[in-house]
């Protein structure tokens, strides 16, 4: 497994592939934003974390399609089904969602301060959203293995995935900005949705990797 | 006896016998659920109106059992998926292809009523509420399921697939339930299958449970038919293929 770890990092962080183009779509999406509401810092400041995990989830969307069709292309899909008694596939596919978070998320997460400065989102609320965004983008990802693998016959299956991936990120993304809200404003709590954000993390990773390799079992004939 | 059910489900699997069964049961289960609705909606506009919204809460008839089969629709398509995942019932598939169309059209048409009640009601046409979202979320899963079983050409692979995806998705269907109990928004709680009993006033229950009755049986209906029309699509889709065969082998 660890093995397999360190292949998807390598081929991950090689030229040619998302993750750098998913920082940069995550860049554009919150840039865009002040244009389409108006520079008005107070307002920005209030949705903020908001914008920050719309274009967090929205980015890391963006390179799901390609989570298992690359190693359908390259024929090592094959493999790692075969190697199905072994290791369970639910736990290979379990550990190609880590890796693809590691290299297609995390970077996401780590400028996520960064922009949130630009959105004039005070200290506390910043430390907020990007302990939120830790959290919870796990679980979008284990969501997203699931139309990954489901779409993973489909020549143009990146649309797809993201509509039929959406719907089930609404829970995670309504915990993930009530979390950061409550750290800011007195009224709400931070800690009882945070817990749930986790919570949702958690059993997304169990059920996630469980759908996703009996879906790659099924397209595989 | 529990053999002798379980021998008659396991014949149903041959399509031509649920062909056989369907083409006789379609009449009456079509004409019970026409003269169903049409006795529960002629109750509904003989029942006294409410004392507070007056004639809007007729919209309630129609109202809530669309949004009562809206979810009993995602229910049957979740077992069919387990039919097809853990028994691989052949119709199974079929029904779940079948039901997903007739499902989004209910979920639509339970959030165009619920949002014309709502008008008067609450003044406003949509608010996001829990009930109201959790619902809208069905409506997009509904569709990017119907996306998903047309996207792919192969019947075997479109169905693991899609029967997948509908387990996932049948998480949201405790949280429509409960959205009410969970969150105290906007949309009013659970009325009718409470612990203690309902709390709306048997004039206006039983024209209700009348009409949820026959649209229930309207969607069975419905979804044998479409089930059928599904199977014949398949057997003609079988029969093209074979004549293309057939045409090429000649050719050759």
């Amino acid at each position: 497994m660890l093995a397999l770890f360190l292949r998807e990092i390598r081929l991950g962080v090689r030229a040619g592939s998302g993750a750098l183009t998913g920082v940069l779509f995550f860049l554009a999406v919150v840039a865009v934003i002040p244009f389409g509401v108006g520079p008005d810092l107070n307002l920005l400041a209030r949705i903020g974390p908001a914008i920050l995990w719309i274009g967090a989830l929205l980015a890391s969307l963006l390179g799901l399609d390609r989570l298992f069709q690359a190693d359908r292309e390259d024929g090592s899909l094959d493999l790692l089904l075969m190697a199905d008694s072994r290791h369970m596939l639910a736990l290979t596919v379990f550990t190609k969602c880590v890796a693809h978070w590691t290299i297609g998320v995390l970077p996401l997460v780590l400028v996520a301060p960064m922009l949130g400065l630009f959105m004039n989102v005070p200290p506390l609320g910043l430390a907020a959203a990007t302990l939120t965004l830790l959290a919870g983008t796990p679980a979008i990802t284990f969501i997203g293995a699931v139309g990954a693998a489901l779409t993973v016959v489909l020549p143009r299956g990146g649309l797809l995935v993201s509509v039929l991936i959406l719907p089930l990120t609404i829970p995670v993304l309504i915990f993930g900005v009530a979390a950061s809200r409550g750290a800011v404003a007195d009224t709400d709590l931070f800690l009882p949705p945070f817990l749930i954000l986790t919570a949702l993390t958690l059993f997304f990773a169990v059920i996630g990797p469980v759908a996703a390799a009996l879906a790659l079992k099924g397209a595989a004939d | 006896m529990t053999e002798k059910a379980i021998r008659r489900w396991i014949d149903l699997a041959n399509p031509t016998r649920f062909l056989a069964l369907a083409d006789a049961m379609l009449p009456w289960l079509l004409g019970a659920a026409v003269l169903t609705v049409a006795v529960g909606l002629a109750m509904g506009f003989a029942a006294p109106e409410d004392y507070q919204q007056g004639i809007t809460v007729r919209i309630m008839y129609i109202h809530v059992p669309f949004a009562w089969l809206s979810m009993f629709c995602y229910t049957v398509m979740a077992a069919s998926s387990l039919g097809t995942l853990v028994w691989r019932h052949p119709l199974a598939d079929v029904s779940l292809k079948a039901a997903a169309p007739i499902g989004a059209v209910f979920t639509a048409l339970a959030l165009l009523t619920g949002s014309i009640w709502g008008k008067p009601m609450w003044g406003t046409w949509w608010v996001w509420d829990a009930r109201l979202t959790s619902v809208f979320i069905l409506f997009l899963m509904y569709l990017g399921i119907i996306a998903l079983t047309r996207a792919l050409d192969d019947f075997g692979r479109s169905a693991r697939a899609a029967a997948i995806l509908t387990l996932v998705g049948f998480i949201n269907i405790p949280i429509i339930k409960f959205s009410v109990d969970w969150w105290n928004t906007l949309h009013q709680p659970a009325s009718v299958f409470r612990l203690d009993g309902p709390t709306i006033h048997p004039s206006l229950l039983w024209p209700l449970m009348i009409s949820a009755v026959g649209f229930t049986l309207l969607f069975l209906a419905l979804h044998i038919m479409a089930m059928r029309a599904e199977i014949w699509r398949r057997r003609v889709i079988t029969m093209r293929r074979l004549a293309a065969r057939r045409a090429e082998g000649e050719a050759a």
